[in-house]
């Protein structure tokens, strides 16, 4: 396939970008319904592109390199070129990618309209699509910073959209500032590959992802710190973008965006950047066994502890956000724990039933004007479609079967019980956790879905001493929001058989796997899918069983769902509501006390008494040249003349003492 | 190579002699304008022909564009006039033009002494091109100096504030400099065998062939250099002079004092220092990266704090600074290179930033962050470009400065890994301290005081056009400015065992 067919995929939305930035916006304004129509169908040719990329993927020999141009040179084994690797990884996550956001533009048409920054928003949501497209193309790893980066930008931009609304603003800061601490531990990972570049083999360029992918094998040496800080580093990178604990605190708060900019960018595609940057890396980062103990640690834990806030907050996207996380720490642990195509399994079908299910949510809102699901209830009989869709994207969220969710999620239990089998008490941990985590996300799934469509309308009662959010004027969204959810359904319920089936029906059994490891990455070294337990997914069927049997003895025993279930746990609940404090330590204790009061108070008063001490000569030399200069009116010249003849003097009278030659 | 001589000096003295002429004729305010803004067009338009036609390839050590007289021409000192450029000066003679243009842009509602001010402002022009361009100690003394004069008198007369305090402190700072840089040049010139003034000379003799001096002696002349250089640049902790002359100049001022002038200290350093003492550099490079590290974090320590948005600005300087001492202290290819690309890039993109200032400024009366508010919503355009910039400050890919931090970065990590971490620490601040005062002054409720500001009119918009052009180009394409700066880079390190 020719280098233009695959540059489409990525130039398409970045024309459309600069049409609608650079053309619509400052000059067409009366014409700005046309800025979606213009994304809508430069993504028409990105996925008509990506879907003969992959097919030609699938018929290929497991991936080819394109390069354009040397945009760097830091030495001969350290060469930044912007190319682009196809692989069966890149190739179906561009697949993914472009129909998504394809389907949330859609979307977007009726649910922004009417919005005065129309055309901002459509051309933002470009930047981003085109940015994401041109990190999952990288070729290099310094290119996919900078995608990274600039999809981190288009994130910003998109969270602040109403920037006029403070919180908005700053939930845009927040998540550029937390993502990029993450970020310098990927920019050192890359300075670390410099350092790799002196003393390796020149024959290989350390940024280039086919190279780095051979470092650590026997052909490139590396010493075991030197692999563990680098692979360390760009986990911590990963784990910044896909909101990972410590990081994770952004991403609830991005929920101030609008609701498809949560979906495409905060739950489908560029939080799960992170899982993708490992699995691009994979077979390098796989040779540190540290870092995979980090790894599967960081995942499992962020799995369970992102679950259990979920449990509690009552705004519907903030729900799903929680749910994001928790269901992105399934995939990294699932990379920790080796599973590399299980995690790439279950971020396609995350993309699929979570982008389904914040359209929902949004759906919701456009009828109800709120994320709050205490002012719900009871949409079941004013909105059957959302309710329909909603109920199979919570279906696929829990993981029961045989909706996509399932298979995804067996799979990366089953690779924890098999490590566990071989392994250590610490895989056991890990598989309680995920196993805990699955009890978890049944309940607050159900408790979300419960809250919003099930029981009676409780806007009514809230608002009747205000005039009133009548239900009678709750509707259904409108047939152009309806359908990208019915189509996004058709994946949230199928495609975790049909790629990944268990045995061979039309599909050879595992498809999906052995296509993944056929990359010419793994050097066909990649290991083979994990034969169907049966036991592990009748064991995850029934914790998420029971998770929901849970949640509704939970509704059941209060009757109005408006008191929180879990309330009466006291200082627990306390705990999971405040977020476990987290946002009070970053923001409060470090930053608004420790930086700007503490440290910035020490530097000023160091600036002010210190360094301006040191040159205290220099601050009574203005004050009395001042008075000088007002003397003789021209005093100001004498003074320099005076300086530099005083100079020359000095260095005269240095120079004779100095060289004895010259002094005679 | 295309070569025409005379031509380096009219892009030199193009300036001065506008300035002459407006002394002599009595012009109206309003063709004064016009008149300078040509002027400094057409210089523009000069050095980004000589800056597309520049030999790349060319040897190093070979300057081109050159002019060569005899000045000075005494038994005991021996000066000439000697100007050209190399792959160094090239990138800093196209950037002080096109600032220039700029310049005289933000210029344009001067009301108050109209003539004057831009006969300083010209003056100022030639002086610093003459420090880009001089080949001769002497020459480049001369030049250094008589920037001060108009910088002065540009604060002092058309400034705000405490505009007699802080133009008092920059010029006590600078000549302070002066003098240790003057003492620098004549020890250099006394030790030298034969004793000259000729950079092109000592640069082919560097190494300490020239000078007669031995390691320590040639380390004193080193600092005395470093010192001035350093007090430019500027160095913590010899930064101070510099946000009160920020604050308090007009804004055109202040985009030649950052976008320019602090580059003169740089450029030394690197001109200088680095070619002419490479063993003094190497053996002090410990100290010049810790310095150029807590440059980095000390300024944005202090830009955190800052409510007035000009002197905001100038602290992000201190620390951007920072990560040129960085990268000549790491004594590497990279490094070196990513410090000169630095000297450019911070360039335009300060430039770009104190220009929306200035716009804001003018139309609102107010610099001060907690009265700013909603300017997306008033001032679209700038808010844009204001957002591009500061996006570029803080090292967002695709925009110049990340390709200057990058080099930098991979240049002093080989050698100090522990502090370049250090300094990475900074793009976080950075972020923090941009992101913190667009949220504070672009985003959010309009608040009264830009109630009815309005636009950049399209003359404003002209330069931040091409601000942001060469930002993002170089962003996109860095091979534009690295290619040149190549030719005079590489082989300070090749010759002295550098990587």
């Amino acid at each position: 396939m020719g280098g233009l067919n695959i540059w489409g995929i990525f130039l398409a939305p970045l024309l459309s970008f600069f049409i609608i930035a650079l053309v619509i916006r400052p000059f067409a304004k009366p014409y700005q319904w046309i800025s979606p129509y213009i994304l809508i169908s430069a993504l028409g040719v990105s996925f008509i592109l990506s879907v003969k990329l992959l097919a030609d993927t699938v018929l290929g020999d497991g991936g080819n390199y394109i390069s354009t141009y040397t945009w760097l040179v830091i030495n001969e084994s350290a060469v930044i070129d912007i190319g682009a690797f196809i692989d069966p990884l890149s190739s179906i996550t561009l697949v993914v990618v472009v129909l998504v956001s394809l389907l949330v533009q859609i979307y977007s048409i009726g649910y922004m309209h009417g919005d005065k920054s129309y055309s901002r928003y459509f051309s933002f949501m470009a930047l981003f699509t085109a940015s994401m497209i041109g990190l999952v193309l990288s070729s290099n790893i310094v290119q996919l910073y900078a995608f990274w980066e600039l999809v981190g930008l288009s994130s910003y931009l998109l969270i602040g959209f109403w920037n006029e609304r403070p919180a908005a603003a700053a939930a845009a800061k927040k998540a550029f500032i937390i993502t990029r601490i993450g970020d310098v531990g990927f920019l050192i990972a890359i300075l670390l590959l410099v350092k790799f570049s002196f003393n390796s083999s020149p024959n290989i360029n350390v940024f280039h992802i086919p190279d780095i992918c051979t470092i650590g094998t026997p052909g490139v040496i590396i010493s075991g710190t030197l692999m563990t800080l680098i692979t360390l580093g760009i986990v911590s990178g990963a784990m910044g973008k896909s909101a990972q604990f410590p990081f994770h605190t952004w991403l609830p708060d991005a929920m101030e965006g609008p609701t498809p900019v949560s979906a495409l960018v905060h739950s489908a595609t560029m939080v799960a950047a992170g899982v993708f940057l490992l699995g691009r890396l994979y077979p390098f980062i796989s040779n540190s066994q540290t870092t995979m103990l980090v790894i599967a640690a960081v995942g499992a834990f962020t799995a369970v502890f992102a679950a259990t806030m979920g449990l509690v907050v009552n705004d519907i996207k903030r729900v799903l956000a929680y749910s994001s996380i928790s269901q992105l720490g399934y995939m990294v642990a699932a990379i920790g724990l080796g599973g590399f195509a299980p995690a790439i399994f279950h971020l396609i079908t995350h993309a699929f039933f979570k982008a389904l299910l914040f359209l929902g949510s949004g759906s919701v809102n456009h009828a109800t004007g709120t994320f709050d699901m205490r002012q719900m209830g009871g949409l079941r009989k004013v909105m059957p479609w959302t309710y329909t869709l909603m109920g199979i994207g919570c279906i696929s969220l829990i993981g029961l079967p045989p909706l996509s969710g399932f298979w995804s999620k067996d799979e990366i239990i089953l690779t924890a019980w098999e490590k566990m089998l071989h392994g250590s008490s610490f895989y056991l941990m890990i598989l309680i956790a995920l196993g805990a985590g699955i009890i978890l996300t049944a309940f607050y799934t159900w408790r979300m879905f419960n809250m919003t469509f099930l029981g009676d309308n409780r806007a009514a009662f809230e608002d009747k001493n205000n005039d009133g959010h009548d239900t009678s004027q709750i509707h259904e969204s409108p047939a152009v929001m309806v359908a990208p959810m019915v189509v996004l359904a058709i994946p949230a319920i199928f495609i975790g058989f049909f790629v990944n089936p268990m045995i061979d029906v039309i599909i050879p059994a595992h498809w999906l796997n052995e296509f993944l490891m056929s990359s010419v990455l793994f050097h066909g070294s990649g290991h083979h899918a994990l034969e169907f337990n049966i036991f592990v997914a009748i064991g995850s069927t029934c914790l998420g069983i029971s998770g929901i049997v849970i949640g509704i003895m939970y509704s059941k025993k209060t009757k109005n769902v408006s008191v929180e279930p879990l309330e009466k746990m006291g200082p627990v609940y306390e705990l999971l509501s405040n977020k476990y404090y987290l946002d009070t330590l970053y923001e409060d204790v470090i930053v608004k006390n420790l930086l700007q009061k503490r440290l910035v108070s020490i530097t000023a008063i160091f600036d002010k008494y210190i360094v301006d001490g040191i040159s205290g000569v220099v601050g009574f030399t203005v004050k009395n040249i001042g008075y000088v200069a007002g003397l003789a009116q021209n005093g100001n010249i004498q003074f320099y003349t005076f300086v530099i003849t005083l100079g020359g003097v000095a260095g005269l009278i240095i120079l004779l003492v100095y060289t004895p030659g010259l002094g005679g | 190579m295309i070569d025409f001589p005379g031509l380096l000096s009219l892009i030199i003295w193009l300036p001065v002699i506008a300035a002459i002429l407006l002394f002599i004729f009595p012009i109206k305010d309003q063709n004064i304008r016009l008149i300078v803004l040509a002027v400094t067009v057409i210089d523009a338009l000069l050095a980004l022909m000589i800056f597309v036609v520049f030999d790349r390839q060319a040897p190093f050590g070979s300057f081109q564009w050159t002019d060569k007289l005899m000045w000075i021409d005494t038994s005991l000192l021996q000066s000439q006039y000697y100007v050209g450029i190399d792959g160094l000066s090239a990138p800093m003679v196209l950037l002080t033009s096109i600032l220039g243009v700029c310049a005289v842009i933000a210029s344009w509602n001067i009301k108050t002494r109209v003539r004057e001010y831009f006969i300083w402002l010209l003056i100022l022009q030639t002086a610093i091109l003459g420090v880009f361009t001089s080949l001769d100690l002497l020459l480049f003394f001369v030049f250094w100096e008589l920037e001060l004069i108009p910088m002065f008198m540009l604060i002092s007369g058309w400034g705000s504030g405490r505009k007699d305090y802080s133009s008092m402190k920059f010029l006590i700072f600078t000549i302070l400099g002066g003098a240790f840089i003057l003492v620098g040049i004549l020890m250099t010139f006394f030790t030298a065998d034969p004793h000259t003034l000729d950079i092109t000379l000592l640069l082919s003799n560097a190494g300490g062939n020239l000078i007669q001096l031995g390691f320590y002696g040639a380390s004193f002349v080193y600092l005395c250099f470093f010192l001035g250089f350093a007090i430019k640049l500027p160095v913590w902790p010899l930064h101070t002079w510099l946000p009160d002359a920020h604050t308090d100049a007009p804004t055109a001022a202040s985009i030649i004092l950052a976008g320019v002038m602090l580059k003169m200290g740089g450029y030394g350093l690197i001109r200088i220092n680095v070619s002419l003492f490479p063993l003094q550099t190497v053996a002090y490079s410990y100290a010049i990266v810790l310095l150029g590290v807590i440059s980095v974090l000390y300024g944005a320590i202090m830009t955190l704090k800052q409510t007035d948005l000009k002197r905001l600005i100038a602290y992000s300087s201190v620390s951007h600074m920072g990560l040129v001492l960085i990268g000549i202290g790491s004594f590497s290819s990279s490094g070196l290179t990513g410090a000169s690309m630095q000297l450019f890039t911070h360039g335009t993109i300060t430039g770009l930033l104190f220009l929306c200032v200035g716009i804001i400024y003018d139309k609102s009366h107010t610099r001060s962050i907690p009265e700013l508010g909603g300017l997306f919503v008033k001032m679209p355009l700038v808010a844009v470009a204001f957002t591009i910039g500061g996006l570029a400050s803080l090292g967002l890919p695709a925009l110049s400065g990340f390709v200057a931090e990058i080099l930098v970065f991979s240049g002093a990590f080989i050698n100090f890994p522990v502090m370049t971490v250090l300094s990475v620490l900074g793009i976080i601040l950075a972020a923090g301290y941009i992101l913190w005062m667009i949220e504070r002054i672009l985003f959010g409720s309009i608040k009264p005081a830009v109630q009815y500001v309005s636009d950049a009119s399209i003359l404003e918009a002209i330069p931040i056009a091409i601000l942001l052009v060469l930002i993002v180009g170089l962003g996109i394409y860095p091979s534009l400015l690295i290619d040149v700066l190549d030719q005079a880079i590489l082989p300070i390190i090749t010759n002295f065992g550098g990587n």
